[in-house]
């Protein structure tokens, strides 16, 4: 089991996942893994899909250099398993007798089709969790839809409102559609599982990714719904309300920053930033003298943005990123940089955390930096983490299947040349 | 009567978090985002606000009718479902003995200050720890705790470009743009949920409580984990691409008719493309059978005569006949819905997305549902989010058990502001 394994006070020891996702759910078992489940990764012959996923390792395209893979699927263990095989139905059901939790990302009905369906699962292991992690749900009108990153990320509302005005709405250009429904999958797995322990009964879990991205809209449907406006894409800008909108993203002198000016009870950044500008011999008179500390979320009108955006725009490009973060965080300014990959690896903060973690690939003769724990204990500890690096195709097909299921060595061969394992 | 009588007085098969007393101390979108799944899924939580600095939500646009009020923005009203509120100064004297009683009732804290707030109040987890063992309460702030920056104040839409997200979006040619809204908001809370109920889990195990503190920029960092990791071997920093994508062309929203409505399309594989062609050119002629767009490598090689031929075939189309259309030939193409088409969309209809709940100031409200559908033991929202003060009675007289001269007591000193 994982959890002597580096020093992590772990919260989820003793349960255990399997997970058969691809590219669509590794994110949900992922989670888990990292506080602790023992997180086994049931792969196809040959290996995930999601090991096709780039970027790779030296730009090299195999399936054990997939970054993608990487990155989702660390911490866990992987083995083999032809789920259109009798034998290899007949394992997971093996498998799922034992375990806590299965996440699956197949198209509708395609484990049903298999009879491994929840029902019949259940049937095995009535505690079990099942989650199922799909684009737009088990069932309804578009429940047999393609759907891609960019398709999903439209139809949940979020590209409509990113993106230039004068041009196409656009998606990020790492592809979240899928991650949402992934961390909503270990959401809903710690849901079903909680219930699990008061009822001693387990459940199937149905996510919508098209659901999570509808959820990362903040009061943008609120708005249609009472104000009956529709909001737009704006850019550098945010639109707050009706027509108000204030900008967020500024060129300063060797890139960019962001800072957003509001009142109310963050009024206080506002009055620091001004103050700052004094300094520079701005003449922000007219600026002081609004009442920040009245002035609602979403209440800044075009005419005042157009009144602070010449010396606001004017003062940042007077100064480097680095001048403005620093200043900003001495002032408690809420302004931040426009970070880039670099940017973050030396970040002061997230080394003095001890974010970042080596992992050794022997097999490459490098260690390679993992971003780390999403939580830690109050008092620094660790509670989760990332301790063992991803796992080749099948690494634990003979510990797991023999070792933890006695099969014995000639049932292994067997499976190995009958194409189950 | 404790939460659990109540709990045990309910017909039908419960939720799954029935029981569980949350103390809530949070604030603005990520932590009532939060603990507003642990409202709809059963659990008792009561927010902790205050009569002389609300927060900011409360004064948040939107408003029916464009009156504002503290009891009416439609922002804290969708956040707040399912929750009871009371109104406490903190700075009260008073107010220390108060949250320590009803910490006891409680089995998880949450808020997301910045650090040391809560101990400024004497209620830091090693003092709530004293009045309740197993107690679990979640922190959440910008940056996590200890460290250089841990009071760096800051909020969402900012967070976005602090994690790496807004270098990689938008167009290569223009300025980046920050993903919609306090996109960062709204990635941390199921990490969150999923963290807040493995610290229930051990708790009840082990009778040992926890403090869970989350770095939101920590939490958001594994929604780019491929990128960093790209960078960390091959030193390559990743950049926005528009809506190009690698493996697929075409790839991108695509113009229709009608204003500023778009369809997204992305095509990775033959049959998806071919899917395109025969919808595009059923006659199996024209542009679509030219060779430059024969294989995927050819399509990504003349991309920008492929976005622009197709623009002219699409922007003649309703986009919704057009997905439907292109959908039903196999082919990945999604309507960019704006927040009314959300509303309309069949699918999330369907799901029961949204669910109007009905307020006292603002009326009939939407707000939306989890992303899951859990088969045996649902979540609902059932009651708005609460007035200011709304609760004060209930919570401290029947929930934590304070006689009448207690009460009258606390309001008469002022606690309760």
């Amino acid at each position: 089991m994982p959890g002597a394994q580096g020093g992590i006070d772990f919260l989820l020891e003793p349960y255990r996942v399997l997970d058969l996702t691809d590219e669509r759910g590794l994110l949900a078992g992922k989670i888990l893994a990292d506080m602790g489940a023992d997180v086994l990764q049931v792969e196809p012959l040959g290996g995930s899909p999601a090991r096709n996923v780039g970027p790779f390792h030296g730009d090299d395209p195999q399936p054990e250099k997939s970054l993608f893979w990487w990155a989702y699927a660390a911490n866990k263990r992987s083995i083999t398993l032809n789920l259109e095989q009798k034998d290899g139905q007949e394992l997971l059901k093996k498998l799922v007798a034992k375990a806590d939790f299965l996440i699956e990302s197949f198209s509708p009905g395609y484990l049903e089709g298999l009879g491994l369906g929840y029902e019949k699962l259940a049937e095995i292991n009535p505690k079990l969790v099942m989650v199922s992690i799909t684009p737009f749900g088990q069932d309804g009108p578009y429940s047999n839809y393609q759907a891609t990153d960019i398709v999903g990320m439209a139809l949940g509302g979020f590209m409509y409102l990113t993106g230039d005005d004068d041009r196409a709405p656009v998606r990020i250009s790492f592809p979240h559609f899928y991650l949402h429904g992934g961390a909503a999958g270990a959401t809903a797995a710690m849901l079903a599982h909680t219930y699990r322990v008061t009822s001693g009964q387990g459940q199937y879990v149905d996510v919508s990714c098209q659901q999570a991205v509808a959820k990362t809209l903040a009061h943008a449907p609120q708005i249609w719904d009472i104000e009956g406006a529709i909001l737009k894409r704006q850019g550098v800008y945010r639109q707050t309300s009706g027509e108000n909108r204030v900008r967020i993203n500024w060129p300063c002198k060797d890139g960019y920053v962001n800072y957003m000016v509001q009142g109310g009870t963050v009024a206080y950044s506002t009055r620091a930033l001004l103050d700052w500008m004094k300094e520079d011999k701005f003449d922000t008179a007219d600026l002081d003298a609004i009442d920040w500390e009245k002035m609602g979320y979403g209440a800044i009108t075009p005419e005042l943005m157009a009144q602070l955006g010449g010396p606001l725009g004017d003062f940042f490009k007077g100064h480097t990123r680095a001048e403005l973060v620093q200043g900003s965080l001495d002032r408690r300014i809420l302004l931040f940089p426009v970070a880039t990959p670099s940017a973050l690896q030396g970040h002061p903060q997230l080394e003095a955390r001890g974010y970042f973690k080596e992992i050794e690939h022997p097999e490459l003769g490098e260690t390679v930096q993992y971003p780390g724990a999403f939580i830690k204990s109050g008092d620094g500890r660790d509670i989760a983490g990332v301790y063992r690096r991803p796992p080749l195709i099948g690494e634990h097909n003979v510990q797991v299947y023999q070792e933890e299921m006695g099969l014995s060595s000639s049932e292994l061969e067997t499976l190995k040349r009958s194409g189950v394992i | 009567m404790t939460a659990q009588q109540e709990t045990n007085q309910t017909p039908g098969p419960g939720k799954p978090l029935d029981g569980v007393n949350v103390l809530d101390f949070c604030w603005v979108a990520v932590g009532p985002m939060t603990t507003k799944y642990l409202g709809e899924y059963g659990a008792t939580v009561v927010r902790v606000e205050s009569v002389k600095r609300p927060g900011t939500l409360r004064n948040a646009a939107p408003f029916r009718d464009g009156i504002s009020g503290i009891n009416r923005s439609g922002y804290f009203a969708s956040y707040n479902a399912n929750k009871m509120g009371i109104t406490v100064d903190m700075r009260h004297p008073r107010a220390r003995e108060l949250m320590l009683r009803m910490a006891k009732w409680a089995h998880l804290v949450t808020e997301n200050f910045t650090p040391g707030t809560m101990e400024s109040w004497e209620l830091g987890f090693d003092q709530l720890k004293e009045v309740n063992p197993g107690l679990v309460m979640f922190s959440t702030s910008m940056m996590g705790r200890g460290g250089p920056m841990e009071r760096q104040p800051g909020f969402g839409p900012v967070l976005s470009s602090l994690v790496g997200l807004t270098n990689l979006t938008g167009w290569p040619d223009r300025d980046p743009v920050n993903p919609y809204g306090a996109y960062t908001d709204f990635i941390v809370p199921r990490f969150a949920v999923a963290a807040i109920l493995a610290g229930l889990d051990r708790s009840r195990r082990t009778g040992e409580g926890v403090h869970i503190d989350m770095s939101q920029l920590e939490t958001t960092l594994h929604f780019s984990a491929p990128v960093l990791l790209d960078y960390a071997v091959n030193n390559r920093e990743q950049a926005r691409a528009g809506n190009r994508d690698p493996g697929a062309a075409p790839h991108g929203a695509y113009l229709c008719s009608g204003n500023d409505r778009w369809l997204a399309i992305g095509c990775f594989s033959d049959q998806h493309w071919e899917g395109l062609q025969r919808t595009i050119a059923p006659d199996g002629k024209g542009w679509p059978y030219n060779p430059d767009f024969a294989t995927l490598l050819s399509r990504k090689a003349n991309e920008d005569e492929l976005d622009h031929l197709l623009t002219d075939w699409t922007s003649s189309w309703e986009v919704g006949a057009l997905m439907e259309t292109l959908q039903s030939a196999g082919v990945p193409a999604g309507m960019v819905n704006d927040c009314r088409d959300l509303f309309e969309d069949a699918q999330l209809q369907h799901r029961g997305h949204f669910q109007w709940l009905d307020h006292p100031e603002i009326g009939p409200y939407a707000t939306d549902t989890s992303e899951m559908v859990l088969s045996l033991s649902p979540g609902s929202l059932d009651t708005p989010a609460p007035l200011l003060g709304e609760h004060n009675s209930h919570v401290l007289k029947d929930l934590i058990g304070l006689t009448d001269e207690e009460y009258k007591s606390l309001e008469e000193d002022g606690v309760l502001e």
